[in-house]
């Protein structure tokens, strides 16, 4: 299913003026937020489809700006989102495509802080929900409903076994799984859907694995920069 | 979710003598493992954010960042108090809380999306209007925003609900389904006469174009959303007398879908077609011209394909960009 609760028909409540392009936008802006584990000091996003078409009209970059800021939908400060973002040293610049897009809503998003960098592309798929497709250039499918586990490892026998065991021992169901490899032995990323909140204690003893690189936890409800490196 | 339909939804609420609110409930309780008084509590919030909406549309300024739209709500419900509607004060008052709802939204202020944003004003418009008229708790109007939420449910997993995929049928035409039909459960009525209000309604937006003026959410969204509180209040009333959706209501929303991806993109949402290119709009669009972000520069992207299936990745590029 596509929209899988009550409350992503009714709600999210959200700055207006639009879910699709306001609020979806914030919340993907956010989700890459904590994909790259901190506040950008740059972002470059690129816009498609009716989000190039219509961004300016919609506030999509304020609201995309609010999201890796933090903010959650109905965040006030998301119409003077530009300014708080100068203000927390944030370097913003929208660029838009007209390549064709997985869907009439995508933009793409790369951040840099420092040493770290990421890129993740994600569609606003109406009423606020959004579908992230990619990350890192990986496949991926999480939608930002549940605690979304992030690993970065590398493509070996036996890792994944290793991490659904310790998961599994820490009492969380894996409700989603989509693992992708760039090549045979080369980096993997596998994005976890989760029922449950990852506890601190299952990502610290995740993180130990072997071949594990690193892990980010994805979650919308709690909204926390989780510095896994 | 135990159903995916209108007929499921129909026929397991008969078969439990349960209201499609109750089901709602049960069914997000047990699909997301949240106590049933925390998802209650939550709906509960998005009521007062849709009264508190209502009132800042009665009673502040709502002129929208653009200038072109803001204060009808108010115009309206002036225009009530002097007893001169034309369709009933029933009707005008949902009309008048509707475009209160939406000008807030244009304006940046906070709403509901139900489902979406550009639609935000069809439900509170049927559902605050009618809590004043009938004297209900509020905890009766969050019964009631439960079945809209499950009727909204059916239609995005079978269609679409927004303007950009599916046009503005799927936008205000779905809300006006929803509210449809919770209001006539909201009245008593059974679930089965639910379902055929939201065919009715559904019936009648058929074809809807999305297509802001200037890319705004106003013109003719705010618009649409008043005129679409006073069906709904007219499709819950043709199925509370007995009037049957002919055509079932399921197979409503799959005429939705087909008619929506039929739709050429100019009319879904991009400002391209529509009311958006009359000679006016266009005034419109020229005047709120603001520079427009860089063309991302062809060299930094590949080619991707053109496919519209949302597993499939084809925004990809090789990255040229300094990685930091």
């Amino acid at each position: 299913m596509r929209f899988k609760d009550v409350f992503s028909i009714i709600g999210p409540s959200m700055t207006g003026p639009s879910s699709s392009h306001t609020a979806g936008a914030a919340r993907l802006g956010r989700i890459a937020r904590q994909w790259l584990g901190c506040t950008p000091n740059r972002a470059r996003l690129t816009l498609y489809g009716s989000f190039a078409d219509t961004y300016q009209g919609h506030g999509t970059d304020l609201a995309l700006i609010g999201g890796l800021l933090d903010y959650v939908t109905d965040d006030p400060r998301i119409p003077d989102a530009e300014q708080y973002a100068e203000e927390a040293g944030m370097e913003v610049e929208f660029y838009t495509s007209g390549l064709p897009a997985p869907h009439p809503n995508t933009v793409k998003i790369e951040l840099w802080h420092g040493e770290r960098a990421c890129s993740l592309i994600g569609a606003s798929i109406g009423g606020g929900s959004v579908s992230v497709h990619a990350m890192n250039d990986f496949r991926v499918q999480i939608s930002g409903e549940f605690p979304t586990l992030v690993l970065r490892h590398a493509d070996k026998a036996g890792v994944l076994a290793s991490v659904t065991s310790t998961i599994s021992s820490s009492g969380v169901n894996i409700g989603y799984m989509q693992v992708d490899r760039k090549a045979r032995d080369g980096e993997a990323l596998t994005a976890m859907e989760m029922d449950g909140v990852p506890n601190p204690d299952m990502l610290k003893r995740l993180r130990t694995l072997d071949h594990v690189l690193d892990i980010r936890v994805i979650d919308l409800k709690r909204g926390v920069d989780s510095d896994a490196v | 979710m135990r159903f995916k339909h209108l007929h499921e939804l129909n026929t397991i609420c008969t078969a439990e003598s349960k209201t499609i609110a109750q089901l709602m409930i049960e069914e997000q309780v047990q699909e997301t493992n949240t106590p049933e008084a925390d998802v209650v509590q939550q709906m509960s919030e998005y009521y007062q954010v849709m009264k508190e909406a209502v009132r800042k549309g009665l009673t502040e300024d709502t002129t929208s960042r653009s200038g072109l739209t803001g204060g009808d709500g108010k115009k309206m419900a002036e225009y009530i108090r002097k007893g001169e509607t034309c369709s009933g004060d029933a009707s005008a008052l949902a009309m008048a809380y509707a475009l209160c709802v939406s000008e807030v939204n244009a304006s940046m202020g906070r709403i509901v999306a139900t489902p979406t944003a550009g639609s935000c004003g069809i439900i509170p418009g049927v559902f605050i209007s009618s809590q004043e008229r009938f004297g209900w708790t509020d905890e009766h109007l969050v019964n009631g925003l439960f079945c809209a939420g499950a009727i909204g449910y059916v239609i995005a997993n079978n269609s679409f609900i927004s303007g950009a995929e599916g046009g503005c049928q799927a936008e205000v035409g779905s809300a006006i389904g929803m509210a449809a039909g919770a209001m006539v459960e909201l009245r008593g009525g059974t679930p089965e006469q639910v379902v055929h209000a939201v065919g009715l309604a559904l019936k009648n937006t058929l074809g809807l174009i999305c297509d802001p003026v200037a890319g705004l959410v106003e013109i003719p969204c705010i618009v649409r959303n008043g005129l679409g509180a006073v069906t709904a209040l007219a499709a819950a009333d043709m199925a509370l007398a007995g009037v049957r959706s002919a055509i079932p209501s399921d197979e409503v929303i799959d005429v939705m879908l087909e008619v929506g991806s039929a739709m050429p993109s100019r009319h879904r949402e991009t400002a391209q077609g529509g009311l958006a290119q009359t000679p006016t709009g266009r005034k419109m669009m020229q005047k709120l011209a603001k520079p427009k972000a860089k063309r991302a520069e062809p060299e930094t992207e590949t080619q991707g394909s053109n496919t519209t299936d949302d597993s499939n990745t084809t925004v990809s590029e090789t990255d040229t960009d300094s990685q930091g």
